[in-house]
């Protein structure tokens, strides 16, 4: 499958900010962009004699996500404490889960609709919930440097989620983190923004090869970190395996025999580079936090969850594909769009009948406008059931589907009625035998097209058509087409 | 009698009664201090100013038959490890000298909330570590009764303040014994409450799952009218446990019918004064003339208790202490000076020609950290915090931290039997009546052995009383100890109430001049 001399392996962890209005501790505000250390309280920032009180909603939004993931939920889960020293850190450690997380053994599924991958199942090893840190500011200026610290962001909500190393390429990888992506815009646990720190990703990769002697044998692990988009992991995994590559052919170091490597992804040069070797693994002193009571999730509790979660991405591929007879490619443009365009075009289809012609159109001409208009389908001029009236006319032959366009353009642009845009364009249905009539008189006059399609040449009957509709721009392409041809297999 | 010879339920009774005004009362308490406190050395500092503001204010509003506080008017004295809004909150250490709290803890609210006059901040061992409040960063607290003696601790400026006379009612943290070793020791009574009865939060944690905050006072009746103001469901504190509050103070006059009170065998091995042990079964004599039958019980675990308790404890103070690092709050080292040391030591290394050496010097941010808090901290804190991060760490975790957590079950399901057959146990609260100052100072494992009869309550987070019941020979208390099942305080108080209707021991005061 590969035309590579090595296999890639790829296991990513992801943080999530959950979409909660206040920290997970405390009730200070999460919201984004605020001033420096206007949105802390005494618990957030550490103050001496401070508790924290567990956040339920971040709880929740945690085991939703959990449970969409496929994971098994822990009946008993505990925090546990993370120590190190940095000015970002203002208690002196995070709070986080260790060794009971609250959901483990989880998969995401994924494919590709361009085939370039068969379809697979991507583990998922855990998923905990954690605090986040703050933000160190480092003044450039060497020498003089202040380091400022905004303590805003610390105590929001992080979900971690560790996939299994399932993943065989940067497409692979990429394939995950949109789907991954997806599944929390379907479940509307986080907003997803990568600029605004609320996904961020690191990549741990390295190679399978096989040497000269024929050992199966796997390169160090190297944890590539501050990739800023989905497009900067597929890159960064892309240089990264091939600079692993090169450094087996020259160093033949092998897995455990060197120190797992932390590199920075550069998206402007387009390299990995070396952060630091860690000398030594932090030990960072795990033990359970007693501040903070463990949780328990009822077995209830977890199914009122699944049975709360809607239909997730996935499903609705396979209910679009089913239902409505298109394929995999067209489902999964559709899907990727968001419920609600999937609600609209399931409108649509539903009112039209046709779901072909609603995929199509949806995704053609919808989305295009959508796109030109900056806006999104719930504010969309035109709704479902006037576009399937549309495609009703297109279908009976009414309107054919370029004229139906331009209906369509002035429907969304002058927010006109479909039977106003009609008008407006002058379009009404042409009766059958002033049709025949008129193919009658372009037959006569053009002995030569008659003759070429007597010849066999049946392009030539296009020319009829293009000349009826100068003659009257709302016949019907396809029925000039047919009613020529006829007459002229019947002279 | 004088005005600081009543209990708070007298004076309450007064002041309700405007036949003395809290401005009378706090002015007689301040002036007690003034006279005794440059011996005693209870206090950190003292607001006598904000005390006798709140005093007028209380004054004023029962003058004009306004509502006011369950405490209204009565002097309580605070540890000062529990924060309140705009205060120096030092938690007797240099790292914190300076750090004002930016909020009220919830008991200290609720002190407020119920007209306490907050009458000033004792002093303790530094960050609640030790039993002597000798580790003080500011000074040494003297035992009231002798004062070549240590009040006990780390609540010892608490109790020295109540025993003193400096203040009717008083804070306590008991995170060993802390409370109860001290009231022990300075002839007063001291509750700790069960684990979770009282809010931690703006309590300056020193072992999380330990801490709990009580009341210090002279008799068993001031105890539980302290105790109700405090306890109670707090949602800013996770561990704190949804148990009503009963009303102690009404039902302390209920005596306990067909008590059976357990005496535990190991508590009375060698390492028990003869004194002490005298005491402690005079008191037993008396409950069983109240009616108290008395049985022998066994806590097999409670050997491994203090050894349990020094692994606990400061694993979780090495955690908690962690955020005094200089960068926040607190005390910080000087910059200047620091950057001024590196930077010597790395032209000294280069000259030397020693580049490794030179490579392996802290960046100026470790080099802060560990400045800051090896000058911040005082001896005993940063052996504490050397335990706890070395039973905590890799490699470790299990053969200590983890093994100890067992050992802490075993401490409790002990309780838990020993109490299907007997009501409260009963017992010494120190070994000793008193100890000199200085004397154990440099043995600190001698020192560790002080809360000896207090850990295991802390380890089964349990509830425990402790009164006096006697005095040595050399004019100092003895104190006896009681503990009952969880939530289980009003069960304590009553008891403690019974023998002190029955003795007087709890009424004599210490001879200062």
């Amino acid at each position: 499958m590969s035309d590579t001399p090595y296999t890639i392996v790829i296991g990513l962890e992801v943080h999530v900010q959950l979409a909660t209005q206040s920290k997970l501790f405390c009730g200070c505000s999460t919201q984004f962009g605020a001033g420096p250390n206007t949105q802390t309280c005494p618990i957030c920032t550490g103050m001496p004699g401070t508790l924290p009180v567990m956040n339920r909603r971040a709880f929740e939004l945690s085991l939703r996500t959990a449970v969409a993931l496929n994971c098994q939920i822990a009946p008993f889960t505990k925090w546990d404490r993370k120590q190190y020293y940095y000015p970002d850190l203002p208690k002196g450690y995070q709070i986080s889960q260790y060794d009971l997380p609250f959901s483990s053994d989880g998969y995401v599924e994924i494919a590709d609709a361009k085939g370039r991958f068969k379809p697979k199942r991507v583990g998922i090893i855990r998923a905990h919930l954690e605090e986040d840190a703050g933000k160190s500011m480092h003044d450039e200026k060497a020498g003089q440097a202040d380091s400022r610290i905004d303590l805003n962001r610390a105590g929001t909500p992080l979900l971690e989620i560790v996939s299994q190393p399932d993943m065989r390429s940067p497409a692979e990888a990429k394939a995950f983190l949109e789907e991954l992506k997806l599944l929390l815009t379907y479940l509307g646990v986080s907003d997803c923004n990568m600029q605004e720190g609320s996904l961020r990703v690191d990549a741990n990769v390295n190679l399978h090869l096989t040497d000269e002697r024929g050992e199966k044998i796997a390169t160090p692990i190297v944890e590539i970190k501050n990739m800023n988009s989905f497009r900067a992991v597929e890159r960064a995994l892309t240089y990264e395996s091939a600079r692993q590559y090169d450094v087996w052919q020259e160093t033949r170091q092998k897995l455990g025999d060197v120190p797992k490597q932390t590199r920075g992804w550069d998206d402007t040069a387009n390299v990995t580079h070396g952060q630091r070797h860690k000398e030594e693994s932090s030990d960072y002193r795990y033990f359970p936090d007693p501040d903070l009571v463990p949780v328990t999730v009822a077995a209830e509790e977890v199914e009122r969850v699944r049975a709360e979660l809607g239909e997730l991405p996935a499903q609705m591929r396979e209910r679009l594909e089913k239902t409505y007879g298109i394929n995999a490619y067209d489902s999964d443009v559709l899907v990727n769009q968001g419920r609600e365009l999937v609600s609209y075009f399931v409108d649509v289809a539903d009112t039209c009948g046709d779901g072909k012609v609603a995929s199509n159109w949806v995704q053609q001409d919808v989305l295009r406008l959508l796109k030109e208009l900056g806006t999104d389908i719930e504010a969309f001029p035109v709704r479902p059931w006037a576009l399937a009236d549309l495609l009703k006319k297109v279908k009976a032959g009414e309107v054919d589907t370029t004229r139906g366009r331009e209906v369509f353009a002035l429907m969304v642009s002058a927010g006109k009625s479909l039977e106003e845009a009609m008008q407006e364009l002058g379009i009404e249905k042409v009766d059958e035998s002033a049709l025949v009539e008129l193919c009658k008189q372009l037959i006569a006059a053009n002995p030569k097209l008659v003759a070429d399609v007597k010849a066999g040449k049946m392009q030539a009957a296009g020319a009829f058509v293009g000349q009826a509709k100068k003659a009257n721009p709302n016949v019907n392409p396809a029925r000039v087409r047919e009613i020529c041809l006829e007459l002229i297999a019947a002279m | 009698m004088s005005l600081i010879e009543k209990s708070a339920k007298q004076l309450l009774a007064d002041l309700s009664a405007r036949s003395v005004s809290a401005v009378e009362v706090t002015e007689a308490y301040l002036t007690e201090i003034a006279s005794h406190d440059a011996k005693v050395g209870a206090f950190l500092r003292v607001d006598a100013e904000g005390a006798l503001a709140k005093a007028r204010d209380i004054d004023q509003r029962r003058a004009l038959n306004q509502p006011v506080g369950h405490l209204a008017g009565i002097p309580v004295a605070v540890k000062d490890i529990l924060c309140s809004r705009g205060e120096v909150v030092t938690c007797a250490s240099r790292i914190l000298e300076h750090f004002a709290a930016p909020y009220d803890s919830t008991v200290v609210a609720k002190l407020k909330a119920a007209d306490a006059v907050l009458i000033g901040r004792t002093n303790l061992d530094e960050f609640a570590m030790g039993g002597s409040t000798e580790n003080s960063a500011f000074h040494v607290t003297h035992n009231p009764w002798d004062l070549s003696c240590f009040a006990g601790g780390s609540s010892g400026g608490s109790a020295a303040s109540v025993a003193a006379r400096m203040a009717p009612l008083a804070i306590g943290t008991d995170t060993g014994g802390s409370i109860r070793q001290p009231a022990g020791l300075c002839g007063i009574t001291g509750l700790k409450p069960t684990y979770g009865h009282v809010s931690r939060y703006g309590v300056v944690a020193f072992a999380s799952s330990l801490d709990q905050v009580g009341p210090m006072a002279r008799t068993a009746e001031d105890a539980a009218l302290l105790l109700e103001t405090i306890a109670g469901h707090d949602p800013l504190d996770s561990t704190s446990v949804h148990s009503p509050v009963p009303p102690y103070s009404e039902w302390i006059e209920q005596p306990l019918e067909g008590l059976t009170i357990g005496l535990v065998r190991e508590h009375f091995g060698p390492g028990l004064d003869e004194e002490v042990n005298a005491a402690v079964r005079d008191a037993i004599r008396i409950y069983e003339s109240l009616g108290a039958k008395v049985k022998e019980v066994s806590l097999p675990h409670s050997k491994y208790a203090v050894a349990t308790y020094y692994i606990i404890a400061p694993s979780e103070a090495s955690s908690n202490l962690a955020r005094y690092d200089g960068a926040h709050y607190g005390y910080r080292t000087d910059e200047r000076d620091m950057l001024a040391e590196l930077d010597a030591q790395r032209k000294a290394l280069e000259a030397a020609g020693d580049k490794k050496a030179a490579a392996q010097l802290d960046t100026a941010l470790v080099r802060m950290y560990r400045r800051s808090r090896s000058e911040g901290f005082g001896a005993e804190v940063k052996r504490r915090i050397m335990l706890g991060t070395y039973a905590l760490s890799a490699g470790y975790y299990d053969a200590y931290y983890l093994k100890a957590l067992k050992v802490r079950r075993l401490i409790r399901q002990d309780f838990d039997k020993a109490f299907e057959d007997v009501d409260l146990i009963a017992g010494p609260a120190t070994a000793a009546p008193g100890y000199k100052i200085g004397e154990r100072a440099d043995d600190p494992l001698a020192m560790y052995l002080l809360d000896l009869y207090t850990v295991s309550a802390n380890l089964a987070g349990i509830g425990g009383i402790v009164f006096p019941c006697g005095f040595s020979q050399a004019g100092l208390p003895i104190g006896l100890q009681l503990q009952a099942p969880p939530f289980e305080e009003d069960r304590l108080l009553r008891a403690a109430h019974m023998f002190q209707r029955a003795t007087d021991w709890h009424t004599r005061r210490p001879a200062l001049t």
